[in-house]
Parts: structure tokens; C-alpha cells; sequence
């Protein structure tokens, strides 16, 4: 098939950006926002035939691009999408507009800038997904930092600097010792940049694990991983919510994404081999992380730590090496996705006229906006993973392939099931429920349209995954299936496992 | 003999260029006071230009001999003499206003960057020691005098003296390791010497002499570690025209001798200087960019940012391999337009009596100005080589030329201490986004400064789609690159 919906999908994001940051200063700020948001929506519907347009039936690339590029190096503008990436990039596009929306009064310095950087942030999240060239794939890879480095720096809260820089060199390192792997990729295949052909390439195990190690750090500072994940406390507190949401609905799905596209298909001998230090590291997450979750005082930080736990999740499911597991971990990426961006968008409801993140300046809030409790009761629920939302399609999958693999691994996941009810449910009582706390909680104005708006998007797509995930199971399903069995035959000249 | 067994054609663009600067050091002499000097500054740049275009117009396609040997005409001297040509104009537009409120608008000042573009232009085609050597003093000694010209500024006046001294210390070494070479081969010429060496034993010892002397007489016209510590003061006292100069072409010339005299001439030596460029490389990277983070002054965290480039571009170079080789000249053509865009930029901010150099004074730049402020955005992200920029496409191919060497530790180690270089620029960015504005002034400067400025830094970005003709041309330079 041939089309260039793709490229459309991502340049367009950029070009609308460029013109968004041309109305200028302040003074123009209601044209930004109303550019960004038309922007915005009119390339969501531009990716719905992404979905429509989908062949499920099979798992090779769809709506590939193919040009040369850098010739010296063999180094092609290549893209395409499969079952894996496309729901991925629906993601990224509905999640922009959440996002537009959720910025519209709340910002009101540099709007255009700021509305801008979320638009290249766009066009380029895209561009990660549909990379089938590993050098294109690295430029969307790393280009993707700089906008978020910026939202973080100048719409940030008061130690943003720290956080921002942080965040940025984390990445970086990761980011850089991947792509040494991907230039020893690209001798050992003779001269080649397609990511497709390292899927086929024989690697001996030695180097398989090299590289395995070299992308690792790349994938597990995204995800994050524990003990790579402090930055993303200190991001998210630091954040405003737009950045917020984008990095956790997002970016940290780049990390699985990795896992997906790289990790296990070029190297899955020493998938294998270091599948157990792997799933060690995400069970420690799950738990662990969990408990820190527990004994926040800062509504961002728990939910930031509540996305390491539930991310965990996402790491067990790819590395137990069945297709519930897979399937499981896809599913956990776009539900978290949804989910925790709506959480973070909760949390900046309350921010934006409290001015305070801090669990104990509320309570009580159900009385003065009910209706802003029903939705935060909502993303909770589903945060807990209960039946009939999106939370426990995932987590439900991700648990029955871990079983199967070793029924231990599923009894300590699902303890992350109970302290993820804790910690998300005891914020609840504390925040939502309970006496008013004070007169400032009592003189609350419940959600506007605008804020309505934006949740119940998040809110229909967390009941609809969750009590309908076929369509979404439909079109992932040929390409896991594919994935678990390429990793299932080893890649070794010599018999290696 | 004749001009025609001279093949002086080869060499038009070289002969206009010293022609003109004569016309116009002779102009200064009888024009009108008033006029004169704004006079020769357009003639300079219209000079460079049309210098360029002239090399265009002729750029060879393989190598030919002129003037008995002494000068080569090939493609990769094309390719340095246009980049050469049009940096040093773009950096004349950059200077002029700072050069008026200064009192250093004078047409000596023109002609002296004409003789030194000469110089530098001369280096990329030597094919005769003799021929490299003259080049390179004649580029040195403008270089001297422009840094000088400042003469009521005791900061300036200082730094000429140190570079003249340690210059001259650094030619005197060349020129020892030179003489070694002649003695033992008979010629200056830089073909028959790598003839006349390739029969030697690796481990001759007058070789390896004459090869050290060498590499550290190129160490220190670069300014890698160990040999830089006139780097930072050079950049630092110069006023920031003259700095800009400096930082841009005559890293393409100097890249230009490199090459001539290491691969060109001591080519089959490649052992023998293999493993002193890559201490040399890892230590530049090294101190370049620890250092630089100490930095308070502009100038000088730009002059450790040089010394840490200077080292990426020797990694090139010592992986031996044709890749690798061009890898360099693709770094270092677009080093030298960020590095120019860079003190540009400074120029831009820098006014009367405020030398915008402290770091301090690009403060809130993003709220002062948002356009120039996204300029440093892109300038410092391409420096610290972040996608997606030039300047990461140029880090990928000497890191990849050193992968392909068998060198991936030195990789690794490039790698890393790229992403302690990062910080530094980090630090640049947050200070023109994130921190609130110190300085009022408001940003005046003419308007082809800034139009200049704005095309050289958004080249760095919008030449993405293109760039691999870039590196095409590169590979066809180096690889037609034949004695």
C-alpha cells in the first residue's frame, strides 16, 4: 500500500506548530489557542484512517514510506506502521488535542510557544512510532526531548531547572549508548540502517547482550525502569499538567515500545538469557514502587510513582515471552496511557485553583464539586485496575501470561493490584471524601465545560477499552503473534539455547 | 618556462583573491577618508564572494598539479576554499557594527582578513612543504595583527602576544620536524616524501621524531590537549570579531594541512600517529568539556567548546580509514558555521561599550527576543549534537567511522563525555529560557547582520533533507583525495 498518510501525520504537526508560534506574543494568545486546537483536532481525524485503513490480518508493515535519504550511509527516510505502532500513534494524536484543551486558561504566559512545542511534541512522538529506519527512528527519538526539555523548563513549577536538566541528560545517556549499538548494527549487517533487516540479522549471543545491554539503558530510563526511574518523580512534580500528560502517556510508552521493536526482535537470545534479570528489576517496580506510592504527600508524585509501579507491569508482560503477556503489556501501555493522563489532569483541576498539590490541604471536595469527584472516582477505579475499565484489561492479561510462565511471578504482580487499591484509594478518602477541610476547599468551583470536556474524552475512552477491548486486541494481535514467535527461534550461528 | 607549464589557471581564484586584497590595501591609500573604509569592507566581502563563486565555477573533479608541484588543485581543496570564502564574509558582516563602535573599522583590518583568507586558501591546496608552511604563517601573522589591531585594549594586546609567541613556537617545531623529513627523503614535495617513506622501517627512530614534531607543531595550531592553553585566552582577549574569525575558517585550513601532511605525507606512518591522536582526541574531548562547565565568560566556555571539538574532529582522522577522513571534513565544515553563527550571536547582542560576553548577560534572551533566543536554541543543541540538527549528523559519522575502526571503546568514551559537554549547553539554554532578564538593552543591530545570522543558524537545521548530498560531496572529496 502507498500513500503518504504518514508523513503527513507527521509533518503536518510540525508545519501547524511553525505557524502556531507565528501569532506571536501574548497579546495574540486566543489565536494560538484556537489554531492549536483546530490544529489539533483536524490531525486527529487526519489518523483515524490509520485505524480504518488497517489491514488486521496481517503483520507486516502498512502504510510504508520508502525514500533515500543520507546515501553515503544507507540511511533511508523509511516508514511504516504495524499493529504494535499504530495504536501508539492514535494515542498520541487524541492525547494532543486532551492536551490543547487542558492548556487553554490554565497557561497564560508564552501561550503560542507553549502551544507550539506541544504540536512539534506531536508530530515527532509520531515520528518515533512509525521509524523503520533506525537512524530516523533515533533522530524522532532524541529530537522529541528538546520540545518536552522546554515545557518543563519555562512552564514548569518552582525547581524545574533541576528536574528539567535531569531529565534531559538521563535520556541522553540512555539515548547514546543506543546508538552505538545501532552503528555495531549496522557493520555487522553489512551496511544498513532498516530496523527490519536487523530483525533478521544473526548475531552470536556474546554481542547479542552487548547490544541487549546498550538499548536497555536507552528503553529503561523511558519507562522508567527501577533503580533509572528518579527522574520522572522529579519531572512530573515539576511539570505543568499538559507536560505531565504527554510524559506519561507518552514518552514512557516509548520506552515499551522499544522493548517491542528492538529489544526483543534483533536480540532474542539474550532476551532470553536476561529475561530473568529484567523481570526481577519490573517486579521490584510493581512492588516496591508501589509502596513508595503509599507514603506520598504530593498528589503528582504518587500518581508518578503509581506509572513506575503500573509500567512495571508493561516490562513483566514482554519479558514472560507468551502472547497474553505481549498483548497484555500493549494494552497496559494505551490504558495507562488514558489513565494517567487523566489522573494528572485531576490533580491540575485542583492545582489550578488551589495552587497546592499536597493531599493535606484537601478534603472533603465531593461537597463542593461533585461532579469532579465522580470523574476522579472514575480514573481511580480504573487506576486500581477494576473490572469493566480499562485498568484491568491489561493487568488481567499481563497476570494470566506471567502465570503461565511462572505462576510466582503472577502472585507477586498481583499484589501490585492490592497496593495499587491502596494507595490510590486511601488518596481518594483523603482528597475526595471526609469533612471539608477548609474554607478554601468549601468555596471550590466545580469543573467548567472546558474541564468536562477533556475528561470525559478520557473518561468514555477508559470505559470503552474497558468493557469493549476487541477493537483494540483486533488490530495488535497478528504483529504480537508474530513478535512472540520471531523470539521464540534463536539468532545464534551456533546453538546458544 | 612560461605560464602556461605553470598551469597557473589552477590557481585563478587564489590569484584574484590576493590581487584584490592588494587593490584594496592600494585603494585605502588614496580614497576619500570618509568613504574609505566602508568602501573597502564591501569590496572585501564582494571580494569573498566572488572568490567563492569563482571556485565553484572550476571545482574540479579530480587532481591536477600547478606551479611545478608546489600547488594541488583537487576537490577537497575546492570544498575548504568555498567554505573558507563564505564563512570569513558571513563573519566580516557579523563584525561590522562591533568593529564601528570600536574604532577597528579600518580597511587594514579588511585587508588583513583578505591576506589571511590567502593564507588559508593556500594551505588547502599545498602540495610542497614549503608551499604549506608559507601558507600557514601568512594566515598566522594576519591573524596576529587582527587581534592587535584592538591596541587600546591591554586584554587584546596580551592575547597577540601570547599567540604570536606560542604560534611561533608551534612553527618553529613544524618547521624542525620538516627539516627532519627532508633530510631523510630529499624532497619537500609531499608526494615524493610519502614515495620516499614508504620503504622505511616503522621503527626508524628520525622518523618517529619527525613525526612527533609534527603532530605536536598540529596539536598546537589546533588547540588540542595538551597543546591549548592559548586557546581560551586567545578567544577570550580578542575582540569578538576578530574571535569569530578566528573560530571559523581557519579550522577548515587547518583541517586542510592535517590532512595533507599526515595522510597525504606520512600516510603509511598511520601507526606511528595513530595512537598519539588518540590520546590527544580523548583528552581534548575530555578537559574541553569538564572544563568548560567551570566557564563564566562566553568566549572562553566557546574556546573549550572548541577544544572538545578539535578532539570529535581528530577522531576522524586517526581511524585511519577513508570514512573516517571525510567524517572530519564533514565535522569540521559544519563546526565552523556553528562556530561562526555562535559569535555572531554574540556580535548580535554585543553593543557600545557592552561586550555581551559573560554568561550572565543571556539572561531572559527568550523574553527579550524570542527570534534570536530560538537561534541559540538550535546552535547549542547542534553543538552538543543533539538530533536534529547538522551537528549530530556530524558526531554520528565519526563515531560511526570509529565503530567501523574497530575503536568502539574510543567510541564509547566520545559518547560519554559528549553527554557531559551537553550540560554546558544545557546551562546556556537555561539561561535564555528559563531565567528572568538582567539587561534591558534593546536589541539593535542592522538588518543584514540579522538576516545573515538567521540563514546561518536555520542552515544547520533546514539542510536535514539534504544533507546527504553533503556527505556525498565529502566522500568524493576525500576519496579523489590522490598524490
Amino acid at each position: 500500500m502507498d500513500s503518504n498518510l504518514l508523513s503527513l501525520l507527521i509533518w503536518s504537526p510540525v508545519i501547524a506548530g511553525i505557524l502556531v508560534l507565528a501569532t506571536g506574543g501574548d497579546e495574540r494568545a486566543g489565536i494560538a489557542r484556537k489554531l492549536a486546537l483546530g490544529f489539533s483536532v483536524a490531525i486527529f481525524l487526519l489518523s483515524i484512517p490509520l485505524y480504518t485503513g488497517f489491514d488486521t490480518m496481517t503483520p507486516d508493515m502498512q502504510f510504508t514510506e520508502h525514500y533515500p535519504w543520507i546515501s553515503a550511509f544507507s540511511i533511508h527516510y523509511a516508514l511504516g506502521v504495524d499493529g504494535i505502532s499504530m495504536p501508539l500513534i492514535l494515542l498520541t494524536t487524541l492525547l494532543t488535542v486532551v492536551v490543547v484543551i487542558a492548556g487553554w486558561q490554565v497557561i497564560t504566559d508564552r501561550v503560542a510557544q507553549y502551544m507550539a512545542a506541544f504540536l512539534i511534541m506531536e508530530g515527532i512522538m509520531i515520528g518515533v512510532f512509525a521509524s523503520l529506519d533506525a537512524v530516523l527512528f533515533y533522530v524522532f527519538w532524541e529530537a522529541m526531548l528538546i520540545p518536552m526539555f522546554l515545557v518543563i523548563g519555562i512552564w514548569g513549577g518552582p525547581n524545574r531547572i533541576y528536574a528539567t536538566i535531569k531529565f534531559f541528560l538521563y535520556t541522553l545517556l540512555g539515548s547514546l549508548l543506543m546508538l552505538v549499538a545501532i552503528l555495531y548494527l549496522y557493520n555487522a549487517s553489512g551496511g544498513s540502517f532498516s530496523i527490519l533487516d536487523y530483525h533478521a540479522l544473526p548475531i552470536g549471543l556474546q554481542p547479542q547482550i552487548l547490544v541487549f545491554l546498550a538499548f536497555f539503558c536507552a528503553f529503561a530510563v523511558k519507562v522508567p525502569m527501577f533503580p533509572v526511574h528518579t527522574w520522572l518523580p522529579d519531572a512530573h512534580v515539576e511539570a505543568p499538567t499538559g507536560g505531565s500528560v504527554i510524559l506519561a502517556a507518552i514518552m514512557l510508552k516509548m520506552g515499551g515500545y522499544g522493548f517491542l521493536r528492538f529489544s526483543l526482535p534483533v536480540t532474542p537470545d539474550a532476551s532470553h538469557e536476561l529475561a530473568g534479570f529484567v523481570i526481577a528489576l519490573s517486579l521490584i517496580a510493581v512492588v516496591y514502587i508501589a509502596l513508595v506510592a503509599l507514603v506520598q504527600q504530593d498528589m503528582k508524585k504518587l500518581i508518578a510513582y503509581s506509572s513506575i509501579s503500573h509500567m512495571g507491569f508493561v516490562t513483566l508482560g514482554l519479558f514472560v515471552f507468551n502472547a497474553q503477556g505481549a498483548e497484555g503489556a500493549m494494552m497496559q501501555m494505551i490504558s495507562h496511557g488514558f489513565i494517567s493522563g487523566a489522573l494528572f489532569l485531576c490533580v491540575g483541576v485542583l492545582y489550578d485553583r488551589m495552587h497546592s498539590r499536597l493531599i493535606e490541604s484537601y478534603g472533603g471536595i465531593a461537597t463542593p464539586m461533585p461532579v469532579f469527584a465522580a470523574f476522579m472516582v472514575l480514573f481511580a477505579m480504573a487506576n486500581s485496575g477494576l473490572p469493566g475499565t480499562s485498568g484491568f484489561v491489561g493487568e488481567f492479561l499481563v497476570i494470566l501470561g506471567a502465570f503461565q510462565a511462572n505462576p510466582w511471578f503472577a502472585i507477586l504482580a498481583a499484589l501490585t493490584l492490592v497496593f495499587g487499591a491502596a494507595y490510590t484509594l486511601w488518596m481518594i478518602k483523603r482528597v475526595v471524601y471526609g469533612k471539608v477541610a477548609s474554607n478554601a476547599v468549601a468555596a471550590l468551583d466545580d469543573l467548567n465545560g472546558r474541564e468536562i470536556l477533556m475528561l470525559s474524552i478520557l473518561a468514555g475512552m477508559v470505559l470503552l477499552v474497558g468493557i469493549w477491548p476487541n477493537p483494540f486486541l483486533e488490530v495488535m494481535h497478528a504483529s504480537i503473534d508474530n513478535l512472540v514467535q520471531h523470539v521464540e527461534v534463536s539468532k545464534c550461528p551456533v546453538i546458544c539455547r | 618556462m612560461n605560464l602556461h607549464t605553470l598551469q597557473t589557471a589552477l590557481a585563478i581564484p587564489d590569484l584574484f583573491l590576493a590581487a584584490m586584497a592588494s587593490v584594496i590595501l592600494v585603494l585605502g591609500l588614496f580614497a576619500d577618508e570618509k568613504k574609505r573604509d566602508l568602501l573597502c569592507y564591501w569590496l572585501s566581502v564582494a571580494t569573498l564572494v566572488s572568490t567563492a563563486f569563482l571556485v565553484i565555477a572550476d571545482f574540479s573533479t579530480e587532481s591536477a598539479v600547478a606551479f611545478n608541484g608546489l600547488f594541488v588543485d583537487d576537490p577537497m581543496a575546492d570544498l575548504c576554499k568555498v567554505a573558507i570564502c563564505l564563512l570569513s564574509a558571513v563573519v566580516f558582516i557579523y563584525g561590522r557594527d562591533y568593529n564601528r563602535q570600536r574604532g577597528l573599522f579600518k580597511n587594514e583590518y579588511y585587508v588583513l582578513g583578505l591576506f589571511a583568507v590567502c593564507g588559508m586558501m593556500v594551505m588547502s591546496s599545498a602540495n610542497h612543504l614549503l608551499t604549506l608552511y608559507l601558507g600557514l604563517e601568512l594566515m598566522s601573522l594576519c591573524l596576529y595583527a587582527m587581534i592587535a589591531f584592538y591596541r587600546d585594549d591591554q586584554l587584546a594586546v596580551e592575547s597577540a602576544m601570547k599567540y604570536f609567541v606560542l604560534g611561533a613556537l608551534a612553527s618553529s617545531i613544524l618547521l624542525y620536524g620538516m627539516s627532519l623529513l627532508y633530510g631523510m627523503t630529499g624532497s619537500l614535495a609531499l608526494p615524493a616524501i610519502a614515495t620516499q617513506l614508504a620503504g622505511v622501517e616503522p621503527g626508524d627512530l628520525s622518523l618517529a621524531l619527525a613525526v612527533v614534531l609534527v603532530v605536536v607543531a598540529l596539536a598546537f595550531k589546533l588547540g588540542a590537549v595538551p597543546f591549548h592553553m592559548w586557546v581560551p585566552d586567545v578567544y577570550h582577549g580578542s575582540p569578538t570579531s576578530t574571535t569569530a574569525f578566528i573560530s571559523a575558517a581557519p579550522k577548515i585550513a587547518a583541517f586542510a594541512i592535517v590532512l595533507r601532511l599526515l595522510i597525504g605525507g606520512l600516510g603509511d606512518q598511520h601507526g606511528l600517529w595513530q595512537e598519539m591522536l588518540v590520546i590527544l582526541a580523548l583528552l581534548s574531548v575530555a578537559a574541553g568539556n569538564i572544563i568548560a562547565i567551570a566557564q563564566k565568560n562566553l568566549k572562553r566556555l566557546l574556546a573549550y567548546s572548541a577544544i572538545s571539538h578539535m578532539g570529535f574532529f581528530l577522531f576522524g582522522i586517526l581511524s585511519g580509514t577513508a570514512a573516517g577522513y571525510s567524517a572530519s571534513l564533514f565535522y569540521v565544515l559544519v563546526y565552523a558555521t556553528m562556530s561562526g553563527a555562535a559569535f555572531g550571536l554574540i556580535l548580535y547582542l554585543s553593543g557600545k561599550d557592552f561586550e555581551s560576553d559573560r554568561l550572565s548577560d543571556l539572561r531572559g534572551l527568550g523574553r527579550r527576543s524570542p527570534g534570536i533566543a530560538l537561534m541559540v536554541l538550535i546552535l547549542m543543541f547542534s553543538m552538543a549534537g543533539v538530533p536534529p540538527t547538522a551537528g549530530f549528523f556530524a558526531k554520528l559519522s565519526v563515531i560511526q567511522a570509529l565503530v567501523d575502526a574497530n575503536l568502539a571503546w574510543v567510541a564509547v568514551t566520545a559518547v560519554i563525555l559528549a553527554v557531559i559537554g551537553a550540560y554546558y549547553y544545557l546551562r546556556i539554554i537555561k539561561l535564555v529560557y528559563f531565567d528572568p532578564p538582567e539587561i534591558e538593552r534593546p536589541l539593535n543591530s542592522p538588518a543584514d547582520h540579522q538576516y545573515t545570522l538567521a540563514l546561518n543558524v536555520f542552515l544547520i537545521v533546514a539542510i536535514l533533507p539534504w544533507i546527504g548530498k553533503l556527505i556525498s560531496l565529502c566522500n568524493q572529496a576525500i576519496a579523489r583525495f590522490v598524490y
